[in-house]
This record gives structure tokens, sequence and C-alpha cells, in this order.
């Protein structure tokens, strides 16, 4: 390997490819976010679409085959909907609604935090109070009090995901930056003139990502869990985009009659999907922790 | 001629207002108050073109922060810094634009000094590009010309900074310096932090490139050895007030301020081996609470009672050597 070719980002992947749990967990991360973009070629059947489905292959369970020779792998749930490709299609909008919505919470408080880290004074106290007062409440109350506020739709969800979780992205940016701000290179990057948003996006910003990444990797997995408690409690994504947590909330009620399918492999998809985000996240934590580097 | 810079009684004094929580607290009783510490205390002198002028004192003294005030990083809260003969206050935006660019910094870490995710290439030829001194395309042979005047290959132009030793670090930092064309080069403790055998290489650069393009240093160190090595004046600094300046023969050979002698007298030099070392008594004084009358006095061999009384100016004494002492003013009792 010649010297010149040893990024930040090249080491990153060196690290990361030396620890098999991360392999496996990336790959299968890999795995569930291709499925969920192609859910349309992947799925065996469009469960949204009325002319595919067929009610008499209601609740039929895992492995039987509908009336038209359909194979229902994980079964069906009462509308004949093959569980399946039921599930595939939830995962897409589960993905997709926490990745938009924490995506926006990164911008929107990395913007925040590096003002009040810029800036300090005033400005700084706004921000940083509002961080602690979000901060203070629980995420599912506040986010159930603004989806009763707004009303139900995979827009509102997602506003609602970004309100919850800006505030952790504005506080650890800030202190981050704060870090950086008193370095030597900032300094000189002052004492050159650089005007002040190109210190800030240019010189702070990269070196105050890899926290940021980390927690936006847990983060993803904490919006996802929060969409589906808030779909399962009924305020969530509207029932004609099911996401993973609508799909076990609409199996609840026939769990008890025994057609535990149409609960149980939403709720292990959610699950590995889950355990994937986190171990990745753990792992990039590990390799970007100054204190843990060789 | 006017002096490339002139400072009058600059000052910097950092205020800490009680916060929120603390004036609630306030309010029930507690004692919280305003604290203000004068990090630089109504200090003047000028820096000629082309003139190296060391700065000396003990950490905590200010020197730092002067620095960061004569480079625009801070600004100063009492006393005019000028430029060229323009104040801070009277320059148009050309001549603030000019004083930012001409002066620049040289720093103590050269590991926090260069931003470690941006390429040699990038961090010198940054701001030249920004401010219109080079096109964009020129950048690859601006860059490669300025790593030539720092001792230092174009081959390296894509790497990173951690893959440097101190020394190269430095250098690289050296050029970045370089590449906005200065007039005055701040280095704060620039050498201090390397080892003793790059520390005489990095010197010999500075008085290559001071021989090459004239540059005037502000020469920020504690290290004695190397300030006479290179400065042609010397100021010493005590708890963010100038106690002595004048040239580096007259202050090394003959110092007039009691603070400077003990300085000096500390300072351990190879033709007097063996030689027992009288620290200063006690320590630097807390800036929040500085004693009255003379910073110095309670370390200092010579006070007396009037030393307590007033503070006093830096200004010529008996033989026109300018120095912040009353016995050297001559008006002891």
């Amino acid at each position: 390997m010649s010297i010149a070719a040893d990024t930040p980002l090249r080491r990153f992947a060196v690290d990361f490819l030396r620890s098999p749990t991360a392999v496996i967990a990336g790959l299968g991360l890999l795995a569930i976010a291709l499925a969920a973009i192609f859910a349309g070629v992947i799925a065996p059947q469009n469960p949204y679409d009325l002319a595919q489905i067929d009610i008499f292959d209601g609740s039929l369970e895992p492995g039987s085959e509908g009336f038209n020779g359909f194979k229902y792998w994980l079964g069906s749930d009462e509308q004949g909907r093959d569980m399946l490709s039921a599930m595939i299609y939830g995962l897409r909008i589960s993905l997709m609604v926490s990745f938009i919505a924490v995506s926006s919470a990164v911008a929107i408080g990395m913007v925040l935090g590096l003002l009040a880290a810029w800036r300090g004074g005033t400005v700084e106290s706004i921000i940083m109070r509002a961080v602690d007062i979000q901060l203070s409440f629980p995420a599912l109350l506040v986010a159930l009090l603004l989806l009763a506020a707004l009303g139900k739709g995979v827009d509102k969800v997602i506003i609602a995901l970004i309100l919850v979780q800006w505030a952790y992205f504005a506080r650890t940016v800030r202190a981050a930056a704060l870090v950086e701000i008193r370095k030597d290179y900032v300094t000189a990057a002052r004492a050159a003139a650089l005007p002040p948003s190109r210190i800030l996006f240019g010189h702070v910003l990269p070196n105050v990502m890899p926290p940021v990444l980390v927690i936006a990797t847990v983060q993803v997995a904490n919006a996802i869990s929060i969409e589906a408690s808030l779909s399962f409690l009924g305020v969530g994504v509207p029932i004609t985009q099911p996401s993973l947590g609508l799909l076990i909330a609409n199996g609840f009620d026939y769990l008890l009659s025994g057609r535990y399918w149409i609960s149980f492999y939403p709720g292990v998809a959610l699950l590995v999907t889950l355990v994937c985000i986190n171990v990745v996240a753990d792992h990039v934590r590990d390799i970007l922790n100054p204190r843990l580097q060789r | 001629m006017t002096a490339l810079l002139s400072l009058r009684a600059l000052s910097q004094t950092y205020v800490s207002t009680p916060d929120l929580a603390e004036r609630m607290a306030n309010l029930a009783g507690a004692k919280y108050r305003e604290l203000r510490v004068r990090a630089v205390n109504e200090v003047s002198f000028d820096v000629a073109e082309g003139e190296v002028v060391g700065l000396v004192g003990e950490s905590g003294c200010g020197k730092s922060t002067l620095g960061r005030m004569v480079v625009g990083v801070e600004t100063p809260s009492g006393g005019t810094l000028a430029w060229r003969g323009a104040t801070l206050e009277e320059m148009t935006p050309e001549q603030r634009r000019q004083w930012e660019l001409e002066v620049q910094m040289i720093f103590q870490d050269p590991f926090a000094s260069l931003n470690p995710r941006m390429r040699v290439e990038q961090i010198i030829g940054e701001a030249p590009v920004v401010h219109g001194l080079i096109k964009r395309t020129e950048r690859r042979d601006y860059v490669a010309e300025l790593l030539g005047k720092v001792g230092l290959g174009a081959d390296i132009m894509s790497r990173y900074p951690h893959q440097f030793s101190g020394g190269q670090r430095q250098r690289i930092g050296i050029a970045r310096a370089l590449a906005l064309r200065p007039k005055l080069i701040v280095c704060d403790e620039a050498i201090s932090a390397l080892d003793v055998s790059i520390q005489a290489q990095v010197l010999n650069l500075f008085e290559d490139l001071r021989a090459e393009f004239g540059f005037a240093y502000l020469f920020i160190s504690h290290d004695l050895g190397a300030v006479e090595h290179i400065a042609d004046r010397v100021a010493i600094m005590y708890l963010g007030r100038l106690v002595e300046i004048g040239t580096a023969d007259e202050v090394f050979e003959n110092p007039r301020h009691p603070y400077t002698r003990a300085l000096l007298a500390e300072a351990p030099r190879i033709d007097r081996r063996g030689q027992d070392f009288t620290p200063i008594e006690g320590e630097i004084p807390s800036p929040l609470d500085p004693p009255p009358g003379c910073a110095f006095h309670p370390r200092c061999a010579r006070a007396t009672q009037a030393c307590k009384g007033a503070m006093p100016e830096l200004r010529a004494g008996r033989d026109g050597r300018r120095t912040a002492c009353i016995l050297e003013h001559g008006e002891q009792p």
C-alpha cells in the first residue's frame, strides 16, 4: 500500500473489516437496505395491489399454498396478503422514515451546534436551553404529543422524529466543536482571515463528524423503534403505508387465536434490523474513539 | 518611517460574568462575582519592518494573548493596535485585509496546528486561493515552491499531517504562514515543542527565510537562548505588563529590571557549568488578584516599601534603558 493512499477513510475501512461480527452485521444491514430499496423487484407479491391478493387466501399458515399455487412462505394475514412481501414493503417505509428523519435531524443539529459553539453568548444559551428542554422529555411522549397535534401521515411522523432527535446532534456537535475551535489549526485559519462559514464547514465540521456519525447510526435504530412504537399505538404511519410497527400492531389481535405469524415475523425483522444497526454503530464508535486507537 | 506594527497601551481583559444559574443563586444569598483577568495590561512597543522582537516571560504572563491580538484572532479590550500607521478603528476594509494577510502565525504544538483531515496541498494552498493571491490551477506549483522554501519535497503534497514528524509538521506550518506573503510572523513558542536538534534547524530556517524575504518576527518564547540568538530587540513581560524592553545585547548583557535579572541568572548556559540555581522566590501571582503596586514586588529581592505603592510605568531610566522599575527610574528615597 502506498503511503499516499493512507487516507482516514481507508484506515477506517481496514479497522472495520478486522472484526467478523461487524462485517456480518454490516452485510446483514446491506441486505436489509437493498431489500427495502428494491422491494418492488424482490417481494413475491405487491401486498397493496388489490388485483394480486385474494381474500380466500387469508390467514394461511407459513409455508402453505394459496388457491392459485402461490406459496406463502411466512403465511398471510386475514386480508390474504403475503407476510413476506408485506414485511419487505414495511421495512422500506420504516427505513425510509428513519433515514430521512435522522439525516434532517443531523443537518439541523449540526448547524445549530456549530453556531452555538462559534458564537457563544446569548445565541449559545438560547440554543442549548432549547436542547435541554427537548431532552428532558421522553422522546416517545414528545412524538405522541406532536402527532396528536399534527395528525397522521408519513410526513408528519418524519417531522415528529426530526423534532425529537435534532437536540442530540446539536449537543454532540457543540461539545465536539468547542474542543476543535480551540485548536491551533482553527486559529491558523482565522489568522489567514478565511470566512467563518469556510472555517466552520470546511475545517471544524469534518473533525466533529466521527461522534456525529456514531450517534446518527444509533439514532437510526432509535428512530425505527420510535416509529414502530408510534405506529403500534395507532398514531404513526397510515394504514395504507404500513411500516413494520403497524404490521405488528395489525397482527396483535390475532396473536391469542394462534395466528402468531402476522405479528411475529415483522417483529423478528424489526429486531434483526435494530441489532444489525447497533452492532455496526458500536463498532464504528470503537474505531473512532481515539482512546482505543493504536 | 512609520513602524510596521505599533501597540499603544494595548490591553486584553477577560470578564467572566455570573451565568443565569449563578445570578439566581446570588438572589438566594450566594456571592458569585464578576471575575476580571487583565491578561495583557497596557503594553506598548513597535516592530519595525524586518525586525525581530523577542517576547519573553513565564507561562501565563499574557505573551500568547498578545500574539493572538497582533494576528487579529482576538480583539483587544483596550488601547490601540496600528498596522502601517492605521489603527484598527480607522482602517479601511482594504487596509484591514492587508493587515489580516500580512500578519501570520506559527504555533507551538505542531500536532494541533494542522488540520488532521486535510492534505498538505490544501493546508498550505487553501488561504491563498480564497484570497485570490493565486488561481486554483496554480495551487500545486505554488505549494511545491513553498515546500521547497521550507526544505520539504513537493512529493509530500498529497499526504495527511499524521504521516509527518514534529519537525516536518512545523515546516508545513511555516509554509502555510509563508503562503500569504506576510510581513510579520508571530512565532508563538514555535520551537519549544520540538526536539533540541530540530529546534536548531527550525531556528536556522527562520533566519534563512528572514534573510530571503525580510520578514519581521514577533518571537514569543520562554527559551532565552533561542531569543538571544534570533532577536534584535527583547521585551520582557511579567503578569500582563511589559517590564523591560531593549536591544538584545543590552538586555542580555546588562539586564536592569530585577525580574529580567533573575530570569537571566537562572538561564542555563554552557559556559557556566555546574552553576547553582536559585529559583525566583514564590509563584507567579494570580492575574485575578494582582498584588498592588509593582506586580513583581512580592518576589523581588530588592523590593522597598515604595514598590507596593504605585504601579511603575515603562519608561526610560537613568541611562536611557526602558524598564518598569522605580529603582531604575532613580526615584528611590
